[in-house]
């Protein structure tokens, strides 16, 4: 595996860097640029990129437009602007938005147009971002590659033969390539930071319970997360700001108050106390992931971080305990896909029981299938103590594990991934490979604790490197200092 | 408490299938045989743990120092979406209600 990131790329890239966030808001406001223009350009360029990439599933111009000019007649008379005034943003497919096509990136999905609008879109759209379309992942956010999803792979911006990583990965791509400021993504293993890492962007894993999950088509309940993507930590802390924040519509949300990211992350790091798990650094680590992340180490020693080994002994239990637990909350969920309600019905039944299961089995793809056959052995009768039960006993010795290694340490930094991004089909058939993909993010998501990945060089192919820095429950604003603190050392 | 086991049975794949409502094809039964039996023989791994008198995590606002799973709201009745925008969407509705294919033979 560590032998393919020598490889010479074969493909052209089509990373594209946008303005930052700050930057377009300032022209909006200054009347320099409309955001109806800004909003046009960007649905230009996804007519001309998107082809390729396959990145959104379905544009929501109408109401991108209707907002757009809502920004406008504010700026026009010199009103106050909000703080996403105008930018360009896309929303990963499993969150709902009223009238608009929400597939979760399957075919049971498709045609289903929902009521409502998910929290975090809600917020989004009154802090006046301008809400481009809908970004495909793998179905039902179940995979580390966009190979899943029933609308064909997304291909990654760095590498067009590459994959973007999952399941978030239509959310990195359009970042990538510039097809919007910034996305929304969902983490339940490692899915928005696993995808970042690879299309070499700013992901964020916010503490559970900082952000609504209201809206979100539920995969894992217990560890389901919306999360942001941006090409700049900055940007990044903006967004999560906007969206995080407690929400009677979800009975797991955080009643905290929202900490002010942006101030945090212009903290300087000099004094923290950094760990580096040796357990994330082992066996099956590419050698050239190693050495960027060393730099990224090297970095924040410089600018006056004390670097401090700890020990996190359990970290090799993190996957196969999270996809017992994934899987049975899974299997659960995905119940309430029957064909009764909204979504695919197959014509082909004429008795109840065979409309369920002939809807199901057309509807779900391969890997859904398997995860709710795993999930539904597991907490069948006579494994339910076995699997489930052992599962979250597991859980509880990872969680505290971590929380304790966090009395000695502020932050804990890691390789976001033991690989840069690999090729398409080239795990596709091996579900197992694909699962130990997770293998360094997985623990934070049992865990419930917060974090950021942010690029932190690259490969000899030029393939990037993502620096995962994992922070306490709520201390975002430490986890996006060290970032910061990272981006600003180039590596 | 019971052990995992390191492989299920054809039969085992089948009855799991019909608990979750899924037709499989004799095809897909095979290969969600083999691919079971891989991933049932690596989570064993956590056979290897002793975890007697650890109380299970199901969520972690179980934890103390956690953000979640504190406050529980009123019980206050609210509106929610209207019948006429959740039937919108349904594969076969006679407006007021689903319509679902026979229950029973008569």
């Amino acid at each position: 595996m560590s032998g393919m990131a020598g490889e010479v790329r074969i493909t052209e890239s089509l990373v594209e860097k946008p303005e930052t966030l700050a930057a377009l808001r300032g022209e909006i406001a200054a009347g320099r640029v409309k955001a109806a223009e800004l909003a046009g350009s960007y649905y230009e360029r996804i007519e001309k990129k998107n082809p390729r990439l396959n990145a959104y599933l379905s544009l929501t111009k109408e109401r991108a437009f209707a907002q757009a000019e809502r920004i406008d007649d504010l700026a026009a008379k010199g009103d106050p602007l909000p703080p996403l005034a105008g930018i360009p943003v896309g929303i990963k497919d499993v969150l709902v938005m009223r009238g608009a096509p929400s597939t979760a990136g399957s075919r049971i999905l498709q045609g289903y147009q929902p009521p409502y609008d998910a929290t975090a879109v809600t917020r989004l759209e009154a802090a006046g971002a301008v809400l481009l379309g809908k970004l495909n992942c793998d179905e039902f956010a179940m995979g580390s590659s966009n190979e899943n999803s029933a609308y064909g792979p997304v291909r990654n911006p760095v590498d067009p033969v590459r994959v973007p990583g999952g399941s978030s990965g239509g959310s990195a791509a359009a970042v990538a390539a510039n097809l919007a400021v910034a996305t929304l993504g969902t983490d339940t293993g490692g899915s928005i930071r696993q995808p970042a890492s690879f299309c070499g962007v700013v992901g964020v894993l916010p503490t559970y319970g900082r952000v609504s999950r209201y809206g979100l088509i539920a995969f894992a309940s217990s560890l389901d997360r919306v999360g942001p993507f941006a090409a700049n930590v900055r940007d990044a802390a903006t967004l999560l700001g906007v969206i995080a924040g407690h929400d009677p519509k979800d009975a797991t949300s955080s009643p905290a108050p929202v900490d002010d990211y942006g101030a945090e992350s212009d903290k300087p790091v000099a004094g923290l106390r950094i760990g580096v798990p040796a357990e994330y650094f082992a066996e099956g680590l590419d050698p050239e992931v190693r050495a960027a992340i060393e730099k990224g180490i090297d970095a924040l020693r410089a600018a006056g971080c004390t670097i401090q080994p700890v020990s996190l002994p359990h970290t090799q239990y993190a996957v196969p305990t999270y996809y017992l637990i994934a899987t049975a909350e899974a299997s659960a969920n995905l119940a309430r896909f029957d064909g009764v309600r909204y979504g695919y019905r197959s014509p082909h039944s004429t008795t109840l029981s065979d409309m369920y299961s002939h809807s199901r089995d057309e509807g779900f793809g391969a890997e859904v299938k398997r995860r709710i056959l795993l999930g539904t052995y597991a907490l069948s009768a006579g494994y339910y103590d076995a699997y489930y039960l052992k599962a979250q006993q597991v859980r509880r010795v990872l969680a505290e594990e971590f929380l304790r290694a966090f009395a000695q340490v502020d932050a804990m930094v890691t390789p976001t991934s033991p690989v840069p991004a690999f090729k398409l089909g080239e795990k596709a058939n091996d579900p197992l490979a694909m699962y130990l993909a997770d293998i360094y993010t997985v623990t934070a998501s049992l865990a419930g604790i917060c974090g950021v990945t942010v690029p932190c060089g690259a490969t000899a192919a030029e393939l990037p490197v993502g620096m995962q820095v994992l922070a306490r429950p709520l201390q975002e604003g430490t986890a996006f200092r060290v970032a910061r603190a990272v981006e600003a050392a180039q590596i | 408490m019971g052990r995992m086991s390191a492989r299920v049975t054809v039969e085992e794949v089948e009855r799991v299938a019909e608990l979750a409502h899924l037709e499989l094809s004799r095809e897909e039964t095979g290969r969600m045989l083999q691919d079971l039996n891989a991933i049932l023989e690596y989570v064993a791994e956590l056979n290897e743990l002793d975890t007697t008198g650890v109380a299970p995590l199901a969520q972690v606002g179980e934890l103390g120092d956690m953000a979640s799973g504190g406050a529980v709201r009123p019980d206050a009745v609210e509106p929610s979406l209207s019948r006429a925008a959740v039937m919108q969407r349904a594969p076969e509705t006679d407006g007021a209600f689903f319509k679902v294919p026979k229950v029973i033979e008569r």
